[in-house]
């Protein structure tokens, strides 16, 4: 299989990336390994690293960081976040739309099995309109490229994406690094990314807030591995780091504890999932929600951010459908294509990829971090009989997609230079308006041949570049 | 602030200032264990340190045997100690972690490195660490962590919270070192005024890094009663009772302040009280008293304060 390699078209340097190319060629050896471990000592003194479940070891794990920026170009990225856009806009109707009359599915386009038998349906809040009928407040939306002009949108994350915080800090530590890439190249800021995450609270809060609203970030703890992101987002917005202990229900409010008191909160940007949220509507046994929130949500005294329910827009099963929810609702074509998609549950699909495992990639319908995936053509025979079984015993829990030929970037490795492939994730604002900051984080599989670029399975991340005009 | 904030700040100065304790209380058996003439042996001075620390029946359980090793272990590297300078370090490094984004970049450098610096002693052979370096280390990287803080960090609510744990557990501290000292060390009353007794005295002004201070102060001998009025009654004196007291009392004074009248100020008001009782003592007084009495009745106070500090504040008005 023959990739597009976003630097190079054969030995000739494309257009976005010349400069870089001089910087690349000029640099000594140990300069570059003094730099690299500058920039380990700078992750590691802010506190940025990552956990990763189940692999014990060092708690506090960085995430590879590579020094070698990807590049768009002005015009490229005015085409992706003109699709990204309208796949932000359409997903909120779709959440407007299934807990409120489903016209989508009486019109018959969507299964209504897929809607309502969905572990991330919440019945609790059917009929329940948030500010601005915005369910899902911050959109990541995994993209990848095929060629210079085909994107695919690999997976939307609609409730709690992580990940921003690495946007943000590669950015940062690249300008403290190598200030003269960014005088040299006309680079597009991404740091307003905090303000605009602020305003786009402060704009969804309740009609019942009649201030300044208060805005609080929620997390479940410091043992969380995204604990970093989630005090470094609310350092950068200036609101509070709250747990659910630190919160508590009184009447027709939310208030949190503080050495003065009760003070009452108006929007909660949630890091924790729906199911701990509050002990008395979902999960009783969760001790990192906050007993009566669903009810002073309900009643409309507080904004939550995103709406509790927004997971079903972004299961891998309803994802199939998302260009025909563009359709629906904006009687647009959709711009952002969809990888093809088999559904195991569909007869026919089901018979084409079992006889196509070895050059499909299978994924399980509610997976994520690259687990429980299959990835045909790196995968050894007995590894695909093991998963062909675990098919077999649910085919409703899987689809299957084609292995995508994952465009590559140049990325540092021990000998200098070497393609590796990539991914990425930007992310959408959906408040008063529908914005997003030029770039995103950019994921790197290391692994030489690797497709996974997750971070639980060894993938490191790089700056995302937007060049202004 | 949230209530949670204000609790994590309060116990990072009070876990920051207990290692400094602990590595001082090392150093003060150290010293103590060089002079060979009590009737038990150094046996005994270990442990009554110990004992002053709330840790002996911790350390007899899991040691048995009182051995400089053990001894430098427990103290020093053990997290079954909650007292241990490691544990204290990593318990306020938590609690630094928790509240991120209330302590400036500098603090948190100066926090993790102490952290991080400790870890890599803890993988070090035994034998190749003395227990001088062990003490020099703690209080270099905690003078540090202070320093940054006094020179980062912004006079707000937060920075209060912060030194009144520093206060609370100094003055506690100090009263609790002497008591050793007076109540415990010293094997029996012949021995008052004796070349042992001033020697200990003089260990203990070592520990508190005071030593050269009480002569500026006082001059001459050093006798019970004047190192005891320096670490009790000297408002100059850094670590004395009254100091660390008066600073208590001045953040609690911040924070009524800065809070007004809506917000309960029993914890200042007995820290009020509680320093103005202090400052109607003179050193006789003290003595007629009896030390171990008035120290004693000093520690519970202390206790006191913090307990008020922690229904004022730090649970949130529910």
């Amino acid at each position: 299989m023959s990739y597009y390699n976003e630097m190079y078209e054969g030995s000739r340097v494309r257009e976005p990336y010349a400069r870089l190319s001089q910087w690349v060629e000029t640099m000594p050896a140990d300069f570059r390994q003094m730099k690299q471990a500058e920039a380990e000592a700078l992750f590691r003194r802010i506190g940025i690293t990552f956990a990763v479940y189940g692999e014990g070891g060092d708690p506090d794990r960085l995430i590879p960081f590579d020094m070698m920026p990807r590049v768009f170009e002005q015009s490229e990225w005015r085409k992706l976040e003109r699709g990204i856009k309208q796949r932000a806009r359409a997903l909120n109707a779709f959440l407007r739309d299934v807990y409120g009359r489903a016209e989508i599915v009486r019109a018959g386009r969507i299964p209504a099995r897929l809607v309502y038998q969905n572990d991330a349906y919440e019945k609790a809040v059917v009929g329940v309109v948030p500010p601005r009928g915005v369910y899902s407040h911050i959109i990541g939306i995994d993209l990848v490229r095929t060629s210079k002009d085909e994107f695919f949108v690999l997976e939307d994350n609609c409730r709690t994406p992580s990940g921003v915080s690495y946007m943000l800090e590669n950015r940062e530590i690249m300008m403290r690094m190598f200030p003269g890439l960014f005088r040299g190249n006309r680079i597009e800021p991404v740091d307003q990314y905090p303000d605009l995450l602020r305003r786009t609270l402060e704009s969804v809060a309740p009609a019942k807030c009649n201030d300044r609203p208060t805005c609080v970030v929620l997390t479940p703890g410091h043992f969380n591995s995204a604990y970093y992101e989630h005090s470094f987002l609310a350092n950068l917005m200036g609101v509070e780091l709250v747990e659910g202990a630190d919160l508590f229900v009184d009447g027709e409010f939310v208030f949190m504890r503080t050495t003065q008191g009760p003070k009452r909160v108006d929007v909660i940007y949630r890091r924790i999932d729906d199911p701990f949220l509050d002990p008395l509507c979902f999960r009783p046994d969760s001790m990192l929600g906050v007993p009566g929130l669903m009810d002073v949500y309900r009643s409309g005294g507080v904004s939550i951010c995103s709406a509790p329910g927004a997971g079903v827009a972004d299961d891998k099963a309803i994802y199939t459908f998302v260009p025909e929810m563009v359709r629906f609702y904006l009687g647009e074509e959709p711009m952002l294509q969809n990888v093809q998609t088999w559904t195991l549950w569909k007869d026919d699909d089901y018979r084409y990829v079992m006889e196509n495992l070895p050059d499909l990639v299978v994924k399980e319908v509610h997976g994520s971090g690259g687990y429980g995936m299959l990835v045909g053509p790196k995968s050894t025979k007995e590894e695909i009989e093991i998963f062909r079984k675990k098919i077999e015993a649910d085919p409703g829990n899987y689809i299957a997609q084609p292995t995508l030929a994952l465009s590559t970037c140049p990325t540092f490795v021990a000998e200098g230079l070497a393609p590796r492939h990539v991914d990425l994730r930007p992310y959408c604002l959906c408040g008063d308006r529908i914005e997003l900051v030029p770039g995103g984080l950019t994921r790197v599989a290391l692994r030489e041949g690797s497709l996974v670029v997750n971070s639980s399975q060894g993938g490191g991340v790089k700056d995302t570049w937007v060049l202004s005009e | 602030m949230l209530s949670r904030t204000a609790a994590n700040l309060f116990w990072m100065g009070r876990h920051l200032e207990r290692a400094d304790t602990a590595a001082r209380l090392l150093d003060v058996g150290q010293r103590i264990t060089l002079l060979p003439n009590t009737a038990s042996g150094y046996q005994n001075e270990w442990n009554s340190l110990l004992q002053a620390s709330g840790t002996a029946s911790l350390f007899a359980d899991k040691y048995g045997e009182i051995s400089q090793e053990n001894i430098e272990e427990f103290i020093f590297f053990d997290r079954d100690n909650p007292s241990s300078v490691m544990s204290c370090i990593e318990r306020a490094r938590e609690s630094g972690r928790i509240v991120r984004t209330a302590l400036t970049s500098q603090v948190w450098d100066a926090l993790n490195m102490a952290y991080q610096d400790l870890r890599r002693i803890q993988k070090m052979p035994r034998d190749k660490i003395d227990t001088a370096a062990l003490t020099d280390v703690t209080t270099s990287h905690t003078s540090t962590v202070r320093g940054a803080i006094n020179a980062t960090q912004l006079r707000n609510d937060g920075w209060h919270f912060m030194n009144l744990g520093y206060g609370l557990e100094r003055a506690d501290a100090t009263a609790r070192l002497l008591d050793v000292k007076y109540y415990v060390l010293l094997p029996r009353i012949e021995f008052v005024g004796s070349g042992l007794d001033t020697y200990q005295w003089q260990v203990i002004l070592r520990a508190l890094s005071a030593h050269r201070a009480y002569h500026w102060a006082y001059g001459g001998d050093i006798t019970a009663g004047r190192v005891a009025d320096f670490l009790i009654l000297n408002g100059e004196s850094p670590r004395s009772l009254i100091t660390s007291l008066y600073e208590a009392v001045w953040n609690l004074e911040g924070l009524a302040k800065r809070y007004g009248e809506t917000v309960p100020t029993n914890a200042r008001d007995k820290a009020r009280e509680v320093l103005s009782r202090l400052q109607a003592h003179d050193i006789d007084m003290v003595f007629d008293e009896g030390l171990h009495e008035f120290l004693t009745w000093f520690i519970g106070e202390i206790g006191t304060i913090s307990t008020l500090v922690h229904e004022d504040y730090l649970l949130g008005g529910s």
